[in-house]
Formats: C-alpha cells, structure tokens, sequence
C-alpha cells in the first residue's frame, strides 16, 4: 500500500511535467491545425536555459543566499526567454506556412525541431549539465511514503501552472479570443482579433510552460541534455492526444494518466519497457477513441 | 449638396487563384442608407464583402471608407473605425457560449460599461439570447445564430453593416422578424447597411437602392422601387 | 517600392536583433561570468550570412541578375531537351556503365560513400513510396532498415543462413513488420499517423535494445557474414570456389544491383495502376474512395512495400557492416531518410537520388564542419519547405492534397 501510495505521489509529479509540456502542444494544435514537433525542444531550452542560470547564480554566491529568489527568477527568465523563442520559430518557420500544406508545415517544424536540437548541442555541449543542488534533498516522511521538498514544490508549482492557464483561456478576454481564434479565424478577423498575435501569443505561452517544466525536470532528476526534449516531447504528444488535441483540460488529465502509467508500469511490469506504454496508449487511443477521453472536437471536417 | 459617401469601391477586382471572382465592381454607399446588392449564386456578391474587409485581397482598383483607402489592410483593423460584417452562414463561434460571442463583437473596446449597456441593448433586441446567455453558440438553433451574429456585429457599435444573406436557411417568419430588426437598427441606430440576398424580393422593400451584380460584375444599380418595377428583375429575380 | 525595401530591411534588423537576444543567454552567460565575444561572432556571422542573401533576393527582385539567370535557364532547358531526344534506354545503359566503373579506380574512401549513398538512395525510394506517392508521413521509417538489418544479422549469426536467401526473408520479415505497424494506424489521417508511426519506430528501437537474449540489447550483434557467392575457378581445371565479398569493390557492385533493382521496381510500381491508385489516394483520398479504390488495403500495400525496400537496404546494411546495434536505427536517421525525399522532391525518382547525394556526398567534402552537419539538415529542411516546396527536382504529377485545398 505504501508502495503504491509512493508510485502515485512519482506518478503524479511526472503526469504533471507532462501535462505542461501537453498544453503547448494542445493549444498550438488548437489554433494553428499543427503538431509543433519543435516543441520538445523549447522544454529542452528551458532546462538549459534553469542551468545557465542557476550556475550563473551559483557562481556568483546569490543561489546559497536567495535560493528561492534566484529558482524564482531563473524560472521567470527561462519561460520568457522560450517564449521569445517559440514566436521566432512561429515567425520565421511556420507564420509564411500558413496557407501552404500541412505536409510542408509538418515537416518545417521537424526541421525546425532537429535545428533547435542541434543549436542546443553545438551552445552547450553534447554532453549532459548538471544542475547546483538548490535544496539538498530534504525528504518528508509520512508514514513510509517519502515526499521531498522538491517535490512537494514541484507538484504546487504544476497545479499552480495549470490553474492560472485554465484561468487565462476560460475566464479572461485575451483567453477568449485565442478560443475565437482557434474556432473561426477569419471571423475572429472580422472582429477585430488580429489572429498573427493571438497565434504568436499561443506560441509562447506554450513555450512559456514547457520551459518551465524544463526547469523543474532539470531539478527533479538533476540533469540536462540536448536531446531530452525528444521523447518527453512524444509523450506529452500522447497526453494531448489522450484528452483530446486541442482540448486544454483533456491535456491536463491527460498528462496525468501518461505519468501515472508509466510509473506503474515501470513499477510493477517493466522498468525497461517503460517508454513503450506511452505509444501503446497513443496507439489504442487514436485507434479506438481518436476524439480523446474528453471526447469533443476533433473530426475529419474541422480545418 | 449630398454628404460623401461612407464606402466607396472604384473598379475593384479580386480572385481566388486563377479565378477572377470580381471583375471591376464599383459601387457606393450613402450615410444612412441600405443599400443592397441582389444577384444569384456565384455571382460574387459574397465575395465583395470579403474584399471590402480585406479578406479576400483585392487585385486592383480602391476601397474606400470614410474617404480613406482601406484596400490592403488587414482585416482586424476595420471593425475599431465602424466597418463591420455579419458573414453569410452566420460563422457564430460553435465553442463559446452566447454571452462570451457577444464579448468577442467588443473585443477591441476598452469601455466597458458601455460595452455592460451595449449588451443589454442586444438583449432587448433579441430577447431570445437573454435566455440562452450561457448556451454555447453552436447549440442554438438557425435563427437564433443569426440574431447573435447581429447581435455581435452591433456590440462594436458598427456606423456600416455589411449583411450577408441573412435570410440563408431560415423559415419565413423568422426572416421576417430579422428584416424588420434590420430596419430597426438603421433607423433608430442610425446604422448604414450594406445587405446582400438572395431573395431580391425583401431585400429591394428594405432598401433604399439596390445593385444589381451577375458574374462578377454589377449590371444595374438603380432605386429600389424602380428595380422592384423593372421587368427583367422581375422575370430574372423576383421568379416572375 | 523603396518603402517595401524599408520594410524589409526592418524586419531583418527586428529578426537580428531577436535572434542575438536568443543567442547571448546560450552562450554568454557562463558560470565564469557574463561574455560577449563569442555570441557576437556568432551573430557576425549569421547577420553577414543573411544580409548576402538578402543583397541576391533584392536583385532578383529588381531583374539585375537576369542577364545570368535568362541564359542559364534557357540553357538548361535546351540541355533537357537534348537529353530527353535520346532514347531513355540508351541514358540508361550508359548510366549503369559509369556506374559500373568506380570500383576499378577509385579508392577506398569515394566506394565507402558511394556505398553509402546508394544504401540511403534505396531507403528514400522505398519511404517515397509511403510519402511521395502514397502522401503518408512515415516519421518511423528506419525501422524497417533495422527490421531488415537485424533479420539478416539473427539468421546469420545463428543459423548461418546465406545473404542471398536472407534478402527476400528479410524483406517479408520487413514487410509484416510495416502490414503490422500499418493496420492499426492507417485509418488515421495525416498528422496523428505522423506521430504514430514516430512512436512505432521508437518501439521497434526499444525491443532491440531491451530484449537481451535475442538481440543482445545495446552491445549488438557481432561476426555477421558478409555475402558469398560461389565464383568458377579456371585454375585447375573448372571448379566452383565460394567466396565471401568482404572487399568494398564487391559490395559497391551488390549494392549497385540492390539500387538499380529498386529504382527500376519504383519507376513500375511509380506508373502502373496500383502507382495512379497511390496517386489518388495522395490528391484526395476521399474522391480515390469514391471512386471505387480501396484505400485501406492500398496504403497498407504502400507501407509494406515501402518496407521491403528498407529491409532489403537493413540486411545489406548489416552484411556490409558485418555488425548490428539499436544506435544504427536511431529517429535521426528517419528524419534524414525523409529529409532527402524532401529535399529531392517527392515522387521523383532522380530528384531523391539528387538529394541523396546533397545529404551524403556533399558533407564530406566539408568534413570539417561535421558537427553542423544536423544543424543545416534541420535548416534545410525548413529553408526547402518556405522556398520550394516541391524540392530540387519535383516531380511532374504532384497536385495538392484534399485536405489542404480547402
């Protein structure tokens, strides 16, 4: 029981990686009809990006003073500097794209992907960083079940996430009319929404989040490496596509059940197999279900 | 001394590829007035509403609202100057709720009590809206989507309507019902409207002048009651 | 028109700007301390770089380099004319017999690439099949090289099968193995089966490297043979001596003959009924239906020949090697197989050997670049999908797809 209890707190902070990672790819899908491929990579940059600045930090001797001031900002940093980011890929790959076929916005993307991942490389080095211990790893013990510090952070600061976007796309006017957007861009034109910003702005706060998981992911296990963004990226895919593309809430379940799932599989079927369940899910998903658990708005019709 | 018109298009050409959909049109619109162009499927009716708000860029020729050229801009840019389109099928935001369609009619104003007020105003005019504030706009039935399209045009306080057959798929009394609203907001609002139909009948005893257009090209531009009298509408339009 | 260039020198100024911005935190800011000097050569670069081809594209704007470019394409198209009054046979024989040259004077290194290219100028084909004509975005392609690759290696190692009775059971092996992807997938439509077939491949990885007692997990398979024939010996009277064609000039020639074989198979199946039915499917597969094509069973048929020619290409790729690992069939190497269909042109036979020849051959001769190697295929890839879209050499029937004229 306190196995299983453990495996669901290890479950619940991955879910929420990828959920925030989902988002991008969700809304981006939402709005524009495109698997954002280079996604992944703006999680990796974000990762990159809580290094550089953490050991900046760390370095000059404020991490050790302000621990939570310099996490603070480094994560402010690193969002904005992917969402800078995210629209200059939006701008420059995908922006001239948009009346083209979706085959040549796809495989731009994958271009766009494979450049980033090797911008990234040839910046920092192939080989993986590491990250300054901020919290040396205090655990709390309830029971037999074992929380650290960093985790419990981790896990507020995902539900903190996903709140406040939930809160921008269905509360605020900005939110509404990205959904406007999303539903009938040539209507949302004719009233006044200029749908390149709206688009951009999707763009970045979707960046904006999978930096953010970057980061906490650097923390969580450590390290970063050019390449990470590859399969966590096809994982949050599978999460989107689990809740439904384009659905926002059906991202954030989404990725929760893909995390869970994983970390009992790798718990109690197969430690090795464990990136495999993922893309069965994915695959029997789209298969029996493709509109998603939350079931609403994906047809062959929808443009 | 008549006051300048309040839209203008000057030989205006535009095409889908290839294809010229509109091969010179020119027309005017007077403050105050419903104007309105009649003319069967294809004829490209549709399509000058789209190129006056710069959906459909045009090729050549000028058009011009409020004495400035607005060919060329984007179209996000002429709903804050008072040019506003209510779309043919209604193009309502299935996934947004009532209330949150007319919310996006205002998206550029920043006042909002007026936009409070505006929105009131809508709902003495449709009622029917009031009650289905919080349904989602795809759930509404036809004549419903069509009032909240109206409805959402008028929330950004338009001085032009452009009106897309607003009679497209509805039964006859509710036709009735939006015509007579049409009148209603051009005269108490005091809204030009730009109106295209396909059922030339009602539309040339709404309006006050009325184009006549056939591939692509206006043909006839006269008073509505002459064009009612004419002959060859009457054979051609009015099923006579 | 000044005023447009002004927009555009601004836009390239923003773009500048923007993308320093993006670069100084990469590389500036270390835990030594804050640096500009390397970002900004960088930049330098970079800034010299587009303004060069920015300077080109203003010209060709004005019609300043029409005095080059009128020539040079009526030229071009006088040279096509010429070549297309010969007979295609006559190209053909004289084409294979150049190709037929190198091993005789040619060293080690140049049959070491052309080998190369020509095992990738059998990959392309075959995931031309399922993009370029069939209009699928295959992103797991490599699996069936590796498919392929490992059926060779196994029935080698174990059995000691010979390569010539392992080529057609390596390429049903890969055949199932694409009818098995394919069934569950095809029904999705483009984007979702991009993503599944990516996920399909990693899979296929994933089972090579974790299942050990196969496949001996990560270490990979080791002293597979390489092909043998049995070759007559004149020396002492006539005897047939078996020889194992372990030389490069030998493998050059086995897998000259596996590429002519593809390439000829691709150009049938490219104009024969099932190639048109493709082709349908590709421009609108919804009308393709209706009029009477089975569209399920023939993108399956896509996919499984699309992974015979793979397979065929694995089990070259391992008898060549004479060693197999999972890091040979990485997701990089789906995206370069893609990237040279691309960049070539879909559904042009001599546009993905042209693009072939650019990814393979034409890094080496900037050998020293190596590590930006991925860095401009990425580029490329994204350059070729905003300039040209139908690649170097596009082929001749290539609409739109249904999905995109709406």
């Amino acid at each position: 029981m306190d196995f299983f209890l453990q495996q669901c707190i290890n479950g619940l902070t991955l879910g929420g990686f990828y959920a925030l990672i989902a988002l991008g790819y969700t809304m981006v899908f939402g709005v524009i009809q495109l698997i954002n491929f280079a996604h992944g990579e703006f999680f990796a940059a974000g990762g990159y990006m809580g290094v550089i600045l953490l050991s900046f930090c760390a370095s000059m001797g404020f991490l050790e003073t302000h621990p939570l001031l310099c996490l603070g900002g480094s994560m402010l940093l690193a969002m904005g500097y992917c969402a800078m980011l995210a629209m200059a890929v939006e701008k420059i790959a995908y922006m001239p794209l948009r009346r083209a076929s979706r085959l040549s916005m796809l495989l731009s993307a994958l271009g766009m992907s494979i450049f980033l991942q090797n911008g990234l490389m040839l910046t920092q080095g192939v080989y993986s960083k590491s990250y300054p211990t901020v919290f040396t790893n205090k655990v709390l013990h309830l029971g037999n079940v074992s929380i650290s510090y960093m985790q419990i952070m981790t896990l507020a600061l995902t539900a903190g996430l996903l709140v406040g976007l939930n809160a921008l796309v269905f509360r605020t006017r900005i939110g509404t009319a990205m959904r406007a957007t999303a539903q009938d861009k040539v209507m949302s034109a004719l009233v006044g929404i200029n749908a390149n910003r709206v688009i951009s702005m999707t763009f970045a706060i979707g960046a904006g989040l999978a930096a953010a998981a970057g980061i906490m992911v650097g923390m969580y296990y450590g390290t970063v490496r050019y390449d990470m963004g590859f399969v966590p990226g096809i994982k949050a895919f599978a999460a989107a596509v689990l809740g439904g593309i384009g659905n926002i809430t059906g991202a954030m379940l989404g990725g929760l059940i893909i995390g869970l799932v994983e970390i009992f599989a790798a718990a109690y079927i197969s430690g090795e197999y464990k990136d495999v369940f993922a893309f069965i899910i994915l695959i029997a998903m789209l298969y029996f279900r493709p509109t998603g658990i939350m079931g609403e708005n994906v047809d062959d019709t929808r443009v | 001394m008549t006051p300048p018109p309040i839209l203008e298009l000057r030989d205006v050409r535009s095409a889908y590829g290839r294809i010229e959909a509109l091969k010179g049109i020119s027309l005017a619109v007077n403050p105050g007035e419903i104007v309105t162009i009649i003319g069967a499927n294809g004829a490209g009716k549709s399509t000058t509403l789209m190129t006056i708000c710069g959906v459909v860029p045009p090729t050549a020729g000028e058009v011009r609202y409020d004495g400035e050229v607005i060919s060329g801009r984007n179209p996000d840019l002429l709903p804050p100057r008072g040019l506003c389109q209510v779309p043919e099928g209604r193009r309502i935001f299935p996934r947004l709720t009532v209330e949150e369609n007319l919310n996006m009619g205002a998206f550029f104003r920043k006042d909002q009590d007026q936009i409070a007020r505006d929105m009131e105003h809508a709902f003495t005019l449709f009622p029917v809206l009031k009650e289905r504030r919080r349904q989602r706009g795809g759930t509404l039935s036809g004549g419903e989507q069509q009032m909240l399209a109206i409805a959402r045009a008028l929330m950004s306080k338009p001085r032009l309507l452009l009106l897309d057959e607003p009679s497209l798929g509805l039964a006859p009394l509710i036709v009735k019902r939006i015509f007579e609203i049409v009148k209603q907001i051009n005269q108490q609002d005091g809204v030009t409207i730009l109106l295209v139909e396909q059922n030339a009948n009602l539309a040339l005893q709404l309006a006050t002048r009325g184009y006549v257009m056939e591939t692509g090209q206006v043909v006839l531009e006269d008073s509505a009651a002459n064009l009612l009298k004419n002959p060859e509408i009457r054979k051609a339009y009015l099923g006579e | 028109m000044t005023l447009e260039y002004k927009k555009i020198f601004q836009k390239w100024a923003l773009g500048l700007a923007w993308f320093y911005l993006l670069l100084w935190p990469l590389m500036g800011i270390t835990p030594d301390g804050l640096s500009f000097a390397p970002s900004l050569k960088v930049w330098a670069t970079v800034a010299a770089g587009t303004a060069f081809f920015l300077f080109i594209w203003i010209l060709k704007q004005q019609g300043r380099l029409d005095f080059f470019s009128r020539p040079a394409i009526s030229l071009g198209r006088s040279v096509g004319k010429a070549v297309g009054a010969l007979p295609n046979k006559l190209l053909a024989v004289a084409a294979i017999a150049a190709l037929c040259l190198p091993p005789l004077f040619a060293g080690r290194y140049v049959l070491d690439v052309s080998i190369n290219v020509m095992i990738y100028v059998c990959l392309g084909l075959g995931l031309n099949i399922v993009v370029g004509l069939c209009g699928l975005l295959d992103l797991g392609y490599i699996a069936f090289y590796g498919v392929g690759a490992y059926t060779y290696a196994l029935l080698s190692i174990n059995y000691a099968v010979p390569f010539w009775l392992c080529l057609p059971v390596a390429a049903g092996m890969a055949a199932i193995a694409g009818c098995i992807i394919g069934y569950p997938t095809l029904r999705m439509r483009g984007d979702y089966l991009a993503i599944v077939t990516l996920g399909f491949g990693e899979i296929v990885r994933l089972i090579l490297n974790n299942w050990m007692e196969l496949t001996n997990g990560p270490n990979g398979i080791l002293g597979i043979n390489a092909p043998g024939v049995w070759w007559p010996n004149w020396a002492d009277g006539f005897t047939l001596e078996h020889i194992w064609l372990k030389k490069l000039p030998y493998l050059y020639y086995v897998i000259l003959g596996l590429a002519l074989f593809t390439i000829l198979a691709v150009h049938r199946l490219n104009y024969s009924r099932i190639g048109r039915a493709w082709e349908a499917i590709r421009e609108d597969e919804t009308a393709a239906e209706l009029m009477g094509v089975n569209t399920f069973r023939l993108k399956l048929l896509a996919y499984a020949m699309g992974a015979v020619f793979g397979g065929l290409a694995g089990a070259f790729f391992a008898a060549r090697m004479r060693f197999v690992s999972p890091n040979s069939f990485l997701f990089i190497e789906s995206a370069m197989v893609l990237s040279m269909v691309v960049l070539g042109g879909m559904a042009s036979i001599p546009g993905i050997i042209l693009g072939t020849l650019a990814l393979i051959a034409l890094p080496e001769f900037f050998r020293d670049f190596e590590q930006y190697r991925m860095l401009a295929f990425g580029g490329a890839m994204t350059i070729m999908m905003l300039f040209r879209p139908k690649g170097l050499w596009p082929a001749k029937r290539l609409g739109q797809r249904s999905e995109e004229s709406q």
